[in-house]
């Protein structure tokens, strides 16, 4: 029997989606773990932020710095847009209204229209040339056994987790600051908060645009291995984030690492498992059913998680949300 | 703490929209209606600086709202106030609170998931690391919290809630939350505080404590407005008392004689035209509800009296 599945599954710790998973559940956290934000949108906020860097390297041969920059650029304005109507709104408008721009997004870059910018149906090819330019790994293979990566495999996961790193170490020092204490307020009780002199409307913008950010970076650091597809960023692929959140804690800043890890690595064993279980005969199930059953699974343990540990891996039981 | 005299608040005959010496709130003409009901049309009134106001009056008749309406919680139809002399109407309600008028709320906003010591660093001004980039260089504002929480700290002794410091404000007592509320909004150091029936679920134990902070406040210079409806409370600690009946204020005067006042027996009354006035089991429970022993008094009076 081939046990390489195992090896495999731990590779998904390090890799460059299991760190996009975490760096937009991080944002995920920053919009409603800390400050109540309902944002349903996360995948909309990553599809801006991958198409703003495929177009500005492919469309505008923009090089690297410029195309981040229209990264975050496109994902604040993406934040802006959606929070000027809704946040002066009770909280459940801006679910609403990112549920439903995520889904425009996702469906406008497919029309035939804008094929030659969007690359329709088919997405976007080759967006990863400049960030694999400046590569400073030589040429070569790195690791061991089925875990040897290319020079730019490895790149790519330096970067990724570089930037997970980073926006780690941000939200620690804001959820510890007056800043954070402010948008935890806004969280618990906004009236308290403005009762008490705080422009509650500019805090949620900020935490909006802030968490929008990261997602769009997300998005980018999510497309670097792979083509950009618009279908990747359906309403599941927010679900997921939200399922790797609770996994974690939601009002954690390193839950979402090892909820992005646990929920990856899952994935993968239980697709190595039923695969062979399925191979061996011992599982009635085809092939074709092992995808899904995989989900499945996932969501069994989250229901479980959130019986036996509603505050997430790494959260507080005092802070959980699920309360009676 | 002694009261404030009359004639020391006053400038005029005592009635509805009476001028005062030093006014610190001054209302125009506020409406505020939801759908066909008026929940507050007020022609005028004035609030007294540096003494205790009481706003009293039937459920519904629009006390709340009045005090949403103030600080910028909720938009009226007309009208126009001025706190300290500047022009409040249109302000948005965090603006409201930094120029020196706070308030609290009827239902409590204790922020649960928080802890006590949270909460009320919450309250305090000018700290530079509530902005979000400053707030990436503790440097910038580690002075200034330690600041703030000294007063924090202080407040929560004279609220005997500093041993609850480090505990999640949901673990508090209902009365504790209110103590903890009004302590939270004194950390701006205000001139004019709105207490939203500050005593309302207190256990009895916590009032007198609670009627204490409320006297101290008028020690320290500022101004106290609140809502109440245990009239021994309103005699006890306020220097004026405000009547409002089904949106507007029908009476004004001293907590010794406001009560007495035809207009605010009306008032009362009228809030009860289904009760059976008639009997005195339907008196009583009139008076039951205004918690006022003087009409208690004359209803008990007026039964043995004709009782003979
Ligand atoms: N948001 C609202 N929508 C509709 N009616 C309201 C609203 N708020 C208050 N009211 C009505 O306005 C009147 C005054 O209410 P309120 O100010 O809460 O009275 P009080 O605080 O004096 O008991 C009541 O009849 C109440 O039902
Ligand atoms: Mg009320």
């Amino acid at each position: 029997m081939d046990f390489n599945f195992i090896w495999l599954s731990l590779g998904e710790i390090a890799s460059p989606t299991t760190a996009a998973y975490a760096l937009a559940t991080i944002g995920l956290v920053v919009h409603f773990g800390f400050t109540g934000l309902l944002n349903f949108g996360q995948a909309g906020f990553m599809a801006v932020g991958g198409y703003a860097f495929a177009i500005a390297t492919l469309k505008f041969d923009a090089p690297l710095p410029m195309a981040v920059l229209a990264t975050i650029l496109a994902s604040a304005l993406f934040a802006l847009i959606l929070g000027i109507p809704t946040l002066r709104l009770r909280a459940d408008y801006l679910s609403i209204v990112t549920i439903a721009a995520s889904e425009i997004i996702r469906l406008s870059v497919k029309t035939s229209e804008l094929t030659d910018i969007t690359g329709g149906a088919t997405g976007l090819n080759g967006a990863a040339k400049t960030f694999n330019a400046i590569n400073p790994f030589p040429k070569g293979n790195y690791g061991f056994g089925v875990l040897t990566y290319t020079a730019d495999q490895l790149w790519v996961r330096v970067v990724g987790w570089t930037l997970v790193a980073l926006a780690c170490l941000v939200v620690f020092l804001l959820v510890r600051s007056p800043w954070g204490r402010v948008v935890k307020g806004i969280r618990e009780d906004e009236d308290a908060v403005r009762s008490l002199g705080k422009n509650v409307f500019s805090y949620k913008m900020q935490a909006l645009i802030f968490g929008g950010v990261l997602g769009g970076l997300a998005g980018m650091l999510f497309i670097l291995p792979r083509s950009l597809q618009p279908d990747n960023y359906g309403t599941q692929l927010t679900f997921f984030l939200y399922t790797i959140m609770l996994l974690g804690g939601a009002t954690t800043v390193f839950g979402p690492v090892i909820g992005s890890m646990i929920f990856w690595v899952t994935l993968s064993l239980s697709d190595g498992l039923l695969a062979l279980g399925i191979n061996s005969g011992i599982l009635p199930i085809t092939s074709v059913q092992q995808g899904p059953v995989r989900f499945i699974i996932v969501g069994v343990a989250l229901a479980l998680l959130v019986v036996f540990r509603p505050q997430g891996i790494l959260g507080n039981k005092k802070e959980v949300f699920f309360s009676a | 703490m002694p009261k404030t005299p009359v004639d020391q608040i006053v400038a005029g005959p005592i009635e509805p929209g009476v001028k005062k010496k030093n006014p610190i709130l001054v209302v125009d003409g506020v409406r505020r209606t939801f759908g066909g009901l008026t929940a507050v049309n007020v022609d005028h009134v004035e609030i007294p600086a540096g003494a205790v106001t009481a706003l009293i009056g039937p459920n519904g008749a629009g006390k709340t709202t009045f005090f949403n309406l103030l600080t910028g919680f909720d938009k009226p139809n007309e009208g126009s106030w001025n706190f300290k002399g500047e022009n409040l109407a249109g302000v948005p309600a965090f603006k409201v609170a930094r120029r020196g008028m706070v308030r609290t709320f009827q239902l409590t906003k204790a922020l649960s998931l928080m802890k006590v010591i949270d909460n009320m660093l919450l309250g305090a001004t000018k700290q530079p690391g509530e902005n979000m980039f400053r707030a990436l260089f503790p440097f910038t504002w580690k002075q200034r919290e330690a600041d703030v929480e000294e007063r924090a700290q202080s407040l929560l002794a004279r609220f005997k809630l500093d041993a609850k410091k480090d505990d999640y404000a949901g673990s508090l007592s209902g009365g504790q939350r209110k103590l903890l509320e009004m302590a939270r909004a004194l950390m701006s150091d205000p001139d004019l505080v709105m207490l939203d029936e500050p005593m309302a679920g207190v256990n009895p134990a916590l009032t007198q404590s609670l009627l204490h902070h409320i006297l101290d406040l008028k020690e320290q210079g500022m101004t106290v407005l609140f809502v109440e409806h245990d009239m021994h409370v309103v005699q006890e600690i306020a220097d004026w008392v405000i009547v409002m009946a089904e949106g507007k204020v029908v009476a004004e005067g001293p907590p010794s004689t406001v009560m007495s006042d035809p207009a605010v027996i009306d008032a009362y009354l009228g809030a009860h035209h289904d009760t059976d006035l008639g009997t005195i089991s339907g008196q009583l429970e009139v008076a039951e509800e205004m918690e006022s022993d003087l009409i208690r008094h004359e209803v008990e009076e007026e039964a043995a009296h004709d009782g003979k």
